[in-house]
């Protein structure tokens, strides 16, 4: 039976990259005593895939894992067993069963994710350095964001390993809008089209032209969707509403 | 949310910030606040409380292997001490390493003080900082976890609010050149006598006595060793002439601490599991200590003596918990030598069948090759894939019996051959360079041995053979270690080794069967300096410290480890290196370690030295008790079959 879980990963376990989750996930199974598949063969491995691998440094509370189970469990038992195994910071919010096949696999169902970006506490950007314009300080480096949003085409120069190229990330860009300090956005993630919050953010700098210094940003990352439109027409469904719940 | 000593910007610009983080599963976090009965909350407003409860009631100890996290954690014996001590309820014991060099840099530059995982706290507010010494070579090491931490080096100049620091492990055999940088060294195995040690500290932390007054009392415990409280005078030619207690109250003689029952003694059976891949990613089975062999260059064999097992039944319930506990792929057996366990059959057995079926390996080190472990290998690893493990150590059978190495030509060929006719084609040999007595024939036996092992092979006809066979010579040079018969023998020059692996690869590419054969040595100025320190006195202290002034640090680690800096130190110093390394030692001479009594005696040793010299081997324990005196702790092989 094919099985989804929907995870957090919050606080230290940002520092935990992604093949080390892989390895935390499989010791974890095996500590809740989940009845995983494993694959045949001469070396036979947990059978797991992961979806859209999050970068170190990030946090989420959008994660999804899928595997494979022998022996079924109802999703509220294999909840309370998973999470009495967890790490502080890592905690199992949903496990429900997906469609058989490789068309639901979770890792090629990825079109989108949702993402909250804000500084990091003392690293708020701050006002001109030019005198005449004022005295250097807090910005307002909200006000802009709509307007951001509102462009036709927002044209950033990426580093390739043939040089540099000129894409257009606008397109990526399906949701923006901030709230508090807090920059909410909805971006193309997956194998088709991928685009970083923290781009974005580079982009929106120099739009607004501020200084954004490396590690300024924290990002977390709120739901990754599967798209299910048709003709060209999105429709994102969240890869959590994609299964069922064991009852 | 958990808090984090280092900033997100710190973290995330070095390597593999999970070292530092902590929050491992199974790692121990306590509240040392309220404990009903041994302070009233009532009558007292929080700080005072706080005071109370944290500096007087509760001891906080953090527990250090010096080096990077991914060794530090495979190891077993702080897995052992970190769950001993957190078995306490006044104590909470956490766990530090030594910060890779990227995070060194930044913690020198911003002044960060080195902090413990669990807690983040910084060191220097505990009440112990206890380092294990595995080797030497992290001895640099030590240096850098005090100076991150910032506890002064010298004990002499650590104040009232310093961490005692505390070192234990195999080379506080020989805890001479630490001797300024340490408060007091625990001698032997740990789970003897630290819950005393502890319950003399809290009692002299409660009746507000000072350090030195509590270091006076450890002393007195059976296996503590305050370096401070003795004093070393020396002759003329640099030797010891006297190792006397300052005071009438301290012991002379430091007594190993042994368990005898090793069966009962406690053992973690929910090990911390790193999120990071280390050396040692599986649950680690100890099945017996000590050896009943009577190898004349290994330290473990004696200083580790008696040799005891552990309860088959005990161990089985110790590897289900563990495995449940941790969610470990792996399972393996620890000891000096697997096959010497009585009833390895019973044990392996138990661990196929119980554990197999769920996908869980087995791995099975240090066995000797015959046709039980033949038989049981090529039921957990893959034949084609693993490789056959022998440890002659020595390539000529008259150097074996040298060594005391009981293992002959004809043992290996049949083994080799067996294994060859089941199906594997990959040999590992090991041997030792620079022994006593060795002769420039001894060496080429080494080739001789590898090209017999490949003729062996190619004897079986070719289509029922797999491919080409693969031998990886690899030679070490001898350290002679303290408490061994060698304790005597000198050491080369870096030179002399290296020609001395010069003549083993010469010989090894005029054999027959060359092509089969891979040839690794070992580096042999560093193989000097770890026999400077594994004998040194203290005076090698300050060689020591001047080396690390130098910028050494991650000695053990290739590509970090310089010569040329530690010959700079010797110089600075004024210290001869040759009077450590070159110099066979008068049967009388007094060693720096002497003071310490490990059960084997000295006299022991002595008989084994010369025997050595005579090619004269002697019998395991089994075979036949020697009466090397680890009798008088009353357990193990020296009592078996004889109750
Ligand atoms: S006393 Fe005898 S049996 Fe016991 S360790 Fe020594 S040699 Fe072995």
């Amino acid at each position: 039976m094919k099985v989804r879980i929907k995870f957090a990963k919050q606080g230290a376990m940002k520092f935990i990259g992604h093949l080390d989750v892989m390895r935390y996930f499989q010791k974890a199974l095996r500590r809740a005593d989940i009845d995983i598949a494993f694959s045949e063969g001469m070396s036979p491995h947990m059978i797991m895939s992961f979806a859209a691998p999050l970068g170190v440094g990030l946090t989420s509370d959008g994660e999804y894992v899928d595997i494979e189970i022998k022996t079924p469990i109802t999703t509220a038992e294999a909840l309370e067993k998973l999470n009495k195994v967890m790490a502080d910071g890592m905690t199992i919010l949903d496990f429900r069963q997906i469609e058989e096949g490789k068309a639901s696999k979770a890792m090629s169902l990825v079109a989108a994710a949702d993402y909250t970006v804000k500084f990091r506490k003392g690293c708020e950007p701050v006002g001109k350095k030019n005198p005449e314009d004022g005295p250097a300080g807090k910005m307002d480096w909200q006000s802009d964001i709509s307007g951001f949003f509102a462009r036709k085409s927002i044209v950033i120069t990426k580093q390739t390993k043939k040089g540099e190229s000129e894409v257009d990330i606008r397109p990526m860009i399906y949701q923006m809008s901030v709230n508090a300090g807090v920059v909410s956005m909805q971006l193309a993630t997956g194998s088709v089209a991928n685009l970083k919050p923290e781009l974005v953010m580079e982009a929106y700098a120099k739009f607004k032209g501020f200084e954004l210094p490396e590690f300024a940003l924290e990002v977390n990352r709120r739901e990754v969707y599967a798209d299910l439109g048709q003709n060209g027409k999105r429709r994102l469904v969240s890869l959590n509403d994609l299964g069922t719940i064991l009852a | 949310m958990r808090k984090l000593a280092l900033s997100d910007e710190i973290l995330l610009s070095v390597e593999k910030p999970a070292r530092y983080i902590g929050n491992e599963v199974n790692s121990v976090m306590k509240t040392l606040t309220y404990v009903p009965g041994e302070n009233s909350l009532e009558n007292q407003d929080e700080k005072q409380y706080l005071e109370n409860t944290q500096k007087k009631n509760r001891i906080r100890l953090a527990m250090c292997f010096p080096d990077v996290y991914e060794i530090g954690m495979s190891h077993l014996g702080i897995q052992i001490l970190y769950d001993l001590f957190n078995k306490r309820e006044d104590t909470w014991c956490e766990r530090v390493y030594s910060p890779w060099v990227d995070l060194d840099k930044v913690m020198r530059e911003q002044q960060l003080p080195l902090f413990a995982l669990e807690s983040q706290d910084p060191i220097k507010d505990f009440d112990f900082l206890g380092i294990t010494i595995q080797y030497e070579m992290c001895y640099t090491n030590i240096l850098q976890i005090l100076e991150l931490s910032q506890i002064p080096l010298f004990a002499s100049e650590r104040g009232e609010e310093c961490p005692l620091v505390i070192g234990g492990g195999p080379c506080t055999y020989n805890p001479e050149p630490l001797a300024d940088f340490f408060d007091l060294f625990y001698i032997g195995e740990g789970e003897t006598v630290y819950d005393d040690l502890l319950d003399l500290y809290k009692a002299c932390k409660t009746s507000g006595c000072s350090r030195a007054e509590f270091l006076h009392q450890a002393a007195k415990i059976p296996g503590i060793y305050v370096p401070s409280l003795y004093e070393v005078t020396y002759l003329e030619d640099g030797t010891i002439k006297a190792f006397t207690p300052k005071q009438k109250d301290i012991p002379a003689k430091i007594a190993k601490q042994v368990v005898t029952d090793v069966t009962h003694a406690s053992y973690p059976d929910a090990p911390v599991v790193p999120f990071i891949k280390v050396t040692q990613d599986r649950v680690v089975l100890e099945i017996q200590r000590g050896c009943i062999r009577g190898c004349r260059f290994c330290q473990a064999g004696m200083v580790y003596r008696p040799n005891r097992e552990r309860d088959l039944e005990v161990l089985k319930e110790h590897a289900k918990n563990m495995l449940k506990n941790t969610g470990h792929e792996e399972i393996s057996l620890s000891s000096l030598s697997s096959s010497d366990y009585s009833d390895l059959e019973g044990m392996v057995t138990y661990l196929m069948e119980e554990f197999h079926d769920k996908n869980i390996n087995i791995s099975l080190p240090s066995l000797r090759i015959d046709a039980f472990s033949l038989d049981v290998m090529s039921k957990v690893q893959d034949v084609r894939k693993s490789s056959l493990t022998f440890a002659p150590e020595a390539g000529s059978q008259r150097l074996r019996d040298v060594i005391n190495k009981g293992l002959t030509e004809e043992i290996i060929l049949n083994g080799a051959g067996e294994a060859f006719e089941g199906g594997w084609n990959k040999v590992k040999l090991y041997f030792m360079l620079g022994l006593p007595t060795e002769t420039e024939e001894d060496r080429k036996e080494i080739a001789h041995l590898a090209n017999a092992i490949a003729v062996r092979y190619y004897e079986i006809p070719k289509d029922q053979r797999n491919g080409k066979c693969q031998i990886t010579v690899s030679t070490s040079f001898l350290v002679p270690k303290p408490f061994t018969p060698f304790q005597w023998a000198s050491m080369h020059e870096p030179g002399d080794y290296l020609g001395f692996a010069k003549t083993v690869n010469h010989e090894i590419r005029e054999m027959l069967n060359q092509k089969s054969i891979k040839y690794n040595w070992h580096q042999a100025d560093v193989t000097v300096l770890e026999g400077f320190l594994a004998r040194g006195d203290r005076k090698a202290g300050k060689v020591i410290l001047e080396a690390y002034r130098r910028g050494a640090l991650f000695d053990a680690w290739t590509e970090f480890w310089n010569y040329d800096r530690w010959l700079e130190a010797f110089e600075a110093t004024d210290t001869d290196l040759y009077f450590y390394t070159r110099r066979e030692r008068k049967e009388d001479e007094i060693f720096p370690w002497d003071f310490i009594d490990i059960g084997v005696t000295k006299q022991f040793l002595l008989k084994e030295w010369n025997k050595a010299k005579a090619g004269e081997i002697t019998k395991n324990c089994r075979a036949g008790c020697s009466g090397c005196g680890a009798m008088k702790y009353e357990g193990g092989v020296c009592f078996e079959g004889k109750n």
